[in-house]
């Protein structure tokens, strides 16, 4: 959120940068199966994002302590490769990838069914390789990918998309320009069967009507990104 | 908020049956999870499937199947959960004096206590029986709650596996492997003259001839090529 700046992010016609209308989402492409030694795997690109999550197990929960005996944990580990993004990363754990893990893993613990594997752990691995804008909420979508097509019993998949504001504008799926010159953003997590919400961030000031927008944009998101998660899964047309 | 595309039995026919429209062989219908798969009223929810709040909702990815009134899901890949009486193939991993620990492919090893065992062995020198790194044949006697469960080497044909090779594929391929009726299994025995023994947990004990052993592996590894390409495509 850096603040209005020079930046003009959307013209009088209301096109955005990437040629896209206020409610428009990046194009979307899911694929499954991309890391053959895992349980379950899938690679998400999300406008210029590109997201790889893997899943492994369940299994026995290492160190002892974090079982849970009558529940697996979820390990959920996000991370940014360090040529991801024009600035190198670090590789390495830091404060913000600890962050996004923890409300990952929170968010898909909502549908997994832990209880059928008391003790276990289910190792959830999200691999940021190029980074636009909305990495947590590609993660989160391409882990829940993973997580089915690994076989783990889920009451639904989450789907988590961003809207937020830009020069006083309510814009659905926000790019780099935007996220970084915009005024607030608000990551959410939905259920798009029962449209429960797992997961919800919001960075920055929005009125209650600016908030009922980005809410209803990313409700309206949810169900075209849901359809090509589907899509992978079933193994549609190619 | 509804998303998708959604799976319902009584949209699959005009006479509201998930069978199809002549009854006979339903088409199968691939299903994620969280599709909604119609009212539980008059159907009972099985493998893969939840009823919640009256409706029946796919929990796995595969294939939705109905027989007599209970819907289930073939999913397409799962991870090996093991059942009493099932015949697994496991590597021992550890032991103390008088229990091996069995890696039996599920998520938690099981053990195979010394009065379970192939042979009489002395307390403290278990493996000079079976040692670290050992296959053997065994059955699941018992599962806990927790998921422990226990093995036995008590049983016919339950053995040390001191020849051939072990082969892993997925649990959820055996059905292909096995063949309607053990079909496809009686045939890669006769075709390679090898012993083929299928482990519950995706194992494969293949015994005999070099040549046969090779060729056996030949035929398995076709079989998890053409399964993964099914997939791809769609048609698994």
């Amino acid at each position: 959120m850096g603040g209005y700046g020079d930046v003009q992010c959307i013209d009088e016609n209301g096109i955005r940068l990437d040629g896209r209308t206020k409610d428009e989402v990046r194009p979307v492409h899911i694929e499954t199966g991309v890391v053959p030694v895992a349980d379950g795997s899938a690679r998400m690109t999300w406008g210029l994002n590109d997201v790889i999550a893997a899943v492994y197990g369940p299994m026995e929960a290492h160190p002892r302590k974090i079982q849970r005996q009558d529940r697996a944990v979820l390990d959920v580990r996000y991370n940014m490769a360090p040529f991801s993004t024009t600035d190198r990363i670090r590789p390495g754990f830091n404060r913000r990838s600890r962050e996004i893990s923890k409300v990952t893993a929170e968010a898909l613990e909502s549908v997994v069914l832990t209880e059928l594997y008391p003790r276990s752990k289910i190792r959830v691995e999200i691999e940021i390789i190029c980074a636009e804008a909305g990495t947590r909420c590609a993660g989160i979508t391409a882990a829940s990918v993973a997580l089915a097509h690994a076989g783990i019993p889920m009451t639904d998949m989450v789907v988590s998309v961003a809207s937020g504001k830009v020069h006083d504008i309510v814009v659905c799926d926000l790019n780099k320009e935007e996220d970084n010159y915009g005024e607030a953003d608000l990551p959410m997590g939905i259920l798009p069967n029962s449209g429960e919400i797992v997961f919800l961030q919001m960075d920055g000031d929005l009125s209650p009507d600016q908030f009922q927008e980005a809410w209803d944009y990313n409700m309206e998101a949810a169900n075209v990104i849901h359809a090509e998660m589907v899509r992978a899964l079933k193994g549609g047309d190619e | 908020m509804k998303g998708g595309s959604v799976a319902r039995p009584d949209n699959m026919s005009g006479d509201k049956g998930a069978d199809g429209p002549r009854g006979s062989r339903q088409a199968p219908l691939l299903v994620a999870p969280g599709d909604d798969l119609g009212d539980s009223g008059e159907l009972e929810a099985g493998h893969g499937v939840l009823a919640i709040n009256g409706r029946l909702r796919a929990l796995k990815q595969g294939r939705m199947s109905n027989r007599g009134g209970t819907v289930s899901i073939e999913p397409r890949r799962t991870a090996y959960v093991p059942r009493p009486s099932d015949l697994v193939i496991g590597y021992i991993e550890g032991c103390t004096s008088n229990i091996w620990f069995v890696d039996i492919g599920a998520p938690f090893n099981a053990i195979l206590p010394m009065s379970l065992g192939p042979s009489k062995a002395e307390f403290g020198g278990i493996r000079k029986v079976l040692d670290i790194g050992d296959a053997i044949l065994c059955r699941v006697q018992e599962v806990e709650e927790n998921h422990s469960s226990v093995v036995t080497m008590k049983g016919m044909g339950l053995r040390a596996i001191r020849a051939g090779s072990v082969e892993d594929i997925d649990p959820h391929l055996l059905g292909r492997l096995i063949g309607r009726g053990g079909n496809n299994l009686r045939q890669l025995k006769e075709d390679t003259e090898c012993r083929v023994v299928a482990g519950d947990n995706g194992r494969v004990w293949l015994d005999g001839d070099l040549s046969g052993i090779i060729d056996a592996r030949d035929r398995l590894n076709a079989l998890l090529t053409e399964a993964k390409v099914e997939e791809y495509r769609g048609d698994a």
